[in-house]
């Protein structure tokens, strides 16, 4: 395959050439500014990103975060409910804001003359939230439908998030990142005044700045916007770690459905909790071997091939805070059951634990994922967003740089490695969905896995 | 304030900077009549294309989703490869493929390093699967399977099969009316011949367009073109699709327009739903010579949305939300009213958590995660639809707010201060709609399928610029009427919390 080889040398110099550089700035209270030049248009995207996310909730309070994210709109001490909103639209920009497990982050996209603008409310609301019982009692309402509608109602949802909870014995993970309805039924403005003054602070925030601007000039105006909000002490998670798993654990979730859905996990490392980065690496890797395209394991062998899924995907929490999983999903196709769907999948992952991948397939990751990179380059909302999250669960922003050569750099014998060592019968957990009949009058009454959630 | 002094500085500086942002798009036509429409864009190496047909769900005829699986199976063998060598190619030089349809349109996309081997392997793969589909049984089988799968997934969800049912009762028998994605009863029928006879028809250079966006120069994007389209015949463009006619009133349902009505929204096949009432307008489907365009209709109520009084369906269906979607006859492109329709539902519906709907059912009653409204606008008449969705008891309250809203926008029209806020937005806005190579290749098709000028992007500032308060005012007025709305409801029972 000496031809292809030379195909990522190639690509791989193309990629090097593309990548603009971060500009790495703190201020005095701690708040970290990250600029990074893209000049292909006249606009730039700013990202405040907290570390504050569902990850961080007890049982009692999960969906806090996400709560007080939606009241983060709602009004400070000098601006009206939804005036960020209505300033921002009314200078061409586009504004929301995400709550995931490992962060909670806000975002303007706008011309690169409002920058300052987009400073300075976000300063505003760092500092000066006004939370109103009203407005806190509507939005939570919103959130509600906001769950009915993510989760409730839709099945697979359903699936996943009983996977999370039944999965994880100790670790945050567990929870809903929009919460669980009984805990958003009790929950108080008081919790929400907490929250908001345990966690928001610029010493606890990363400011990131993607777009046609000069990184120094941005630097001055965060200092003069940012740089006015005072430092103050910020909680500090308790360390969370998962007891080592003793046994395949199962979930059969029933309800009204029409077609069934599974989905598998094993207890994994991230980057962040590895033993060493090559570990986390060759997993990454796994996970694109089996679903990096359409034409890896998962596609070719079960989608096509034995055609006893109609979808099958791979996923792998690289850049999770602590440990998560390998999951990988599925639905049957029509003749084939959950079981030999499951069967399926077990027997992809026995592969990778027997055989090692070929260099083929290594080769066509490696190449994939370095067009990837200059096709990520193409989203200015994009580029912030790696930046800021990587910063954010603890990795840093200098560990996008690594990635590509980190990647290039595992080998099959490594792979198969993590395979043997990580995905185990007793470190699997398996979520089935098997549907009832959808008959009228028939409700389906509650239930959100892992991911974010925008405004 | 603060905010105030900040709104004017942008004013100026909004109108002031943009005209000279826009990407110079350029255009011709290949040898076998495809259109193309090119922007050079030099920073990053890659390049997107995009090749667009007249052959979306539109043109299926009886065969519901017959577009859409042709489209789909293009990728699936083509030329000397399989569907697994079509994607080992793409997936070794790094290139991602993609495809769809909607009612008007059907494509292909491919995006590529500029990087020689990537690039051509990527273009010799796409114009094989444009040209040569194999359209084998296997692959003909294991495709239709996913697609009656993907359609009970559909049907677990009430938003889905509300959309559905909305289409339905706004275009009863015109071929905008059903899901272009099929429904099981149609899709069961399709055969292979079928697919090969609608991609001799569609498929053809008079029927295409070439969009590429990217680091190639015009000689090189030339070259791409031709290289993509020269094995499709020349043949015909589509023929114009028959024009959406007013619609007629009726007093009672006949049957045969409920069992039609189970047919387009896949409902009869599906036991867990139940139709509680069902009054589908029946639009009668004029030939385009003889269809009188929307706006010249009379005045009278019924008629200027075109919809019987009172057309409403209830679906049960198990879930806590109800999902509410209302509304009529939209807009085409390029009708005079276009621009005044799109800026007002900016006002009301479309600018997002600004809008009207979405601050009355929302942010003032806390009665919705989302409540928008949007044109979509096709090459014949599109809906207007308003959509949310909130636990069931509360569904009759949402409806009501919805209601309220549009009819007292239509009533006094946009103030001032919304028309200029909306304005600063859009016009605001516009470089980042165009932003990204990603962006800019999607906005082309639209423009390049629509028979928009090339100069298009240089001038949206100046006509959202010109849309007046008046004109926003009288074309709603003359063009929607609330009482007359379709209403679509699906979800549980209205007593039940959720």
């Amino acid at each position: 395959m000496k031809s292809v080889c030379l195909l990522a040398v190639c690509l791989w110099s193309t990629f090097v050439h593309a990548t603009p550089k971060v500009h790495e700035y703190q201020l005095d209270n701690g708040m970290k500014v990250l600029v990074k030049e893209d000049h292909r248009a006249p606009i730039a995207v700013s990202q405040v990103w907290y570390k504050i996310g569902a990850s961080y909730e007890t049982p009692g309070i999960t969906g806090l975060s996400h709560w007080l994210e939606h009241m983060m709109f709602k009004g400070t001490e000098t601006h009206g409910p939804n005036a960020f909103s209505r300033i921002i639209a009314a200078l061409g920009g586009s504004e929301n804001a995400f709550t995931g497990r490992d962060y909670t982050a806000y975002f303007e996209t706008l011309s690169k003359d409002h920058l300052r603008t987009a400073f300075a409310l976000e300063a505003d609301r760092m500092a000066n939230l006004r939370i109103l019982p009203e407005e806190a009692k509507k939005e939570l309402e919103v959130v509600k439908e906001e769950r009915r509608w993510r989760t409730d109602d839709k099945p697979t949802a359903r699936t996943q998030e009983e996977f999370n909870a039944v999965a994880y014995r100790e670790l945050p993970y567990r929870n809903p990142v929009i919460g669980w309805m009984n805990d958003l039924e009790h929950l108080t403005v008081a919790d929400l005044k907490d929250w908001y003054a345990k966690w928001y602070a610029p010493n606890n925030a990363t400011l990131v700045v993607v777009g046609d601007v000069e990184p120094d000039a941005v630097f001055a105006l965060a200092s003069a916007t940012f740089g006015r909000v005072a430092a103050r002490e910020t909680g500090r998670p308790k360390p969370a770690a998962e007891p080592r798993q003793l046994g395949e654990t199962r979930v059969k979730v029933r309800l009204p459905a029409k077609q069934p859905y599974l989905i598998m996990g094993f207890k994994t490392p991230s980057l962040r909790t590895a033993d060493t980065p090559a570990d986390a690496y060759a997993l990454e890797m796994l996970a694109h071997i089996l679903a990096g395209g359409d034409s890896a394991r998962l596609s070719r062998q079960l989608v096509r091939g034995s055609e006893i899924a109609a979808e099958a995907d791979a996923d792998y929490g690289l850049y999770d805070r602590l440990a998560g999983m390998l999951t990988l999903d599925g639905t049957p196709t029509d003749g084939h059951g959950l079981d030999d769907l499951e069967q399926a999948l077990l027997g992809q992952v026995r592969a990778l634990i027997e055989t090692p991948v070929s260099e083929t397939e290594l080769e066509h990751v490696r190449v994939q994922l370095i067009a990837g990179k200059v096709y990520e380059l193409d989203s200015v909302f994009y580029q912030a967003m790696q930046l800021g999250m990587l910063e954010t669960v603890g990795l840093g922003w200098r560990r996008a740089d690594e990635y590509i050569q980190a990647m290039k750099s595992v080998t099959a014998e490594q792979v198969r490695a993590v395979a043997k060592r990580y995905l185990t019968h007793d470190n699997l957990t398996i979520s089935r969905l098997e549907p009832l009949p959808l008959k009228p009058g028939q409700r389906i009454n509650t239930g959100k896995p892992g991911g974010a959630h925008v405004r | 304030m603060f905010a105030r002094n900040l709104i004017v500085l942008a004013c100026a500086l909004l109108y002031g900077g943009l005209a000279s942002a826009a990407p110079k798009v350029q255009g011709w036509h290949t040898e076998n009549g495809a259109k193309v429409l090119f922007v050079e864009t030099r920073q990053l190496p890659m390049f997107d294309v995009r090749v667009v047909f007249d052959a979306g769900g539109a043109r299926d005829g009886d065969a519901f989703g017959l577009a859409a699986l042709t489209n789909e199976l293009l990728s699936q063998g083509a030329g000397n490869w399989d569907a697994d060598q079509l994607a080992e190619r793409l997936d070794a030089v790094g290139a991602r493929f993609g495809s769809g349809v909607n009612r008007d349109m059907a494509w292909l996309s491919v995006r590529a390093l500029i990087e020689p081997k990537a690039r051509d392997t990527a273009i010799e793969t796409l114009a094989a699967m444009l040209a040569e589909p194999r359209f084998g049984k296997a692959a003909f089988q294991r495709t239709l399977r996913h697609k009656l799968i993907a359609e009970r997934q559909k049907l677990q969800s009430a938003g889905k099969v509300a959309s559905r049912a909305f289409y339905h009762a706004v275009y009863g028998d015109h071929p905008y009316a059903h899901d272009p994605e099929g429904v099981a009863a149609t899709l069961e029928k399709l055969t292979p011949a079928q697919a090969r006879a609608f991609h001799r028809r569609y498929y053809v250079g008079a029927n295409a367009l070439v969009v590429i966006a990217g680091a190639l120069d015009r000689p090189r994007a030339e070259h791409i073109a031709e290289r993509l389209v020269e094995r499709l015949p020349g043949g015909e463009p589509a023929t114009p699709l028959p024009a959406v006619g007013p619609l007629v009133r009726i007093s009672h349902r006949p049957s045969t327009a409920a069992a039609q009505s189970h047919a387009l929204t896949g409902v009869r096949s599906v036991r867990m739903l139940d139709v509680v009432s069902a009054t589908p307008a029946r639009p009668s489907v004029a030939n385009a010579s003889h269809a009188a365009p929307l706006n010249h209709l009379a005045t009278n109520a019924g008629e200027k949305s075109g919809l019987a009084k009172r057309d409403l369906t209830r679906i049960v269906f198990p879930s806590s939300q109800t999902h509410l979607l209302i509304g009529q006859l939209g807009m085409k492109r390029g009708e005079p009213d276009y621009f005044p329709l799109y800026v007002g539902n900016h006002i009301l519906g479309g600018g997002g958590l600004v809008s009207l709907l979405s601050e009355e059912v929302r942010e003032k009653r806390g009665l919705a995660y989302g409540a928008y409204s949007y044109f979509a606008p096709l090459r014949q008449t599109g809906p207007f639809i308003a959509g949310a969705s909130t636990k069931n008891a509360q569904a009759r309250e949402a409806l009501r707010v919805m209601r309220d809203t549009i009819r007292t926008f239509i009533e006094n029209g946009p103030t001032d201060a919304q028309l200029k806020a909306a304005k600063q937005n859009l016009i605001g806005g516009f470089p980042r709609k165009i932003a990204s190579n990603r962006k800019l290749s999607e906005y082309l098709a639209m423009m390049g399928f629509y028979d928009y000028p090339l100069d298009y992007l240089d001038t949206f500032a100046t006509i959202i610029g010109a849309v007046t308060r008046e004109r926003i005012h009288a074309a709603f007025k003359r063009r929607f009427d609330v009482d007359h709305f379709v209403t679509v409801e699906v979800g549980g029972k209205r007593k039940d919390g959720g």
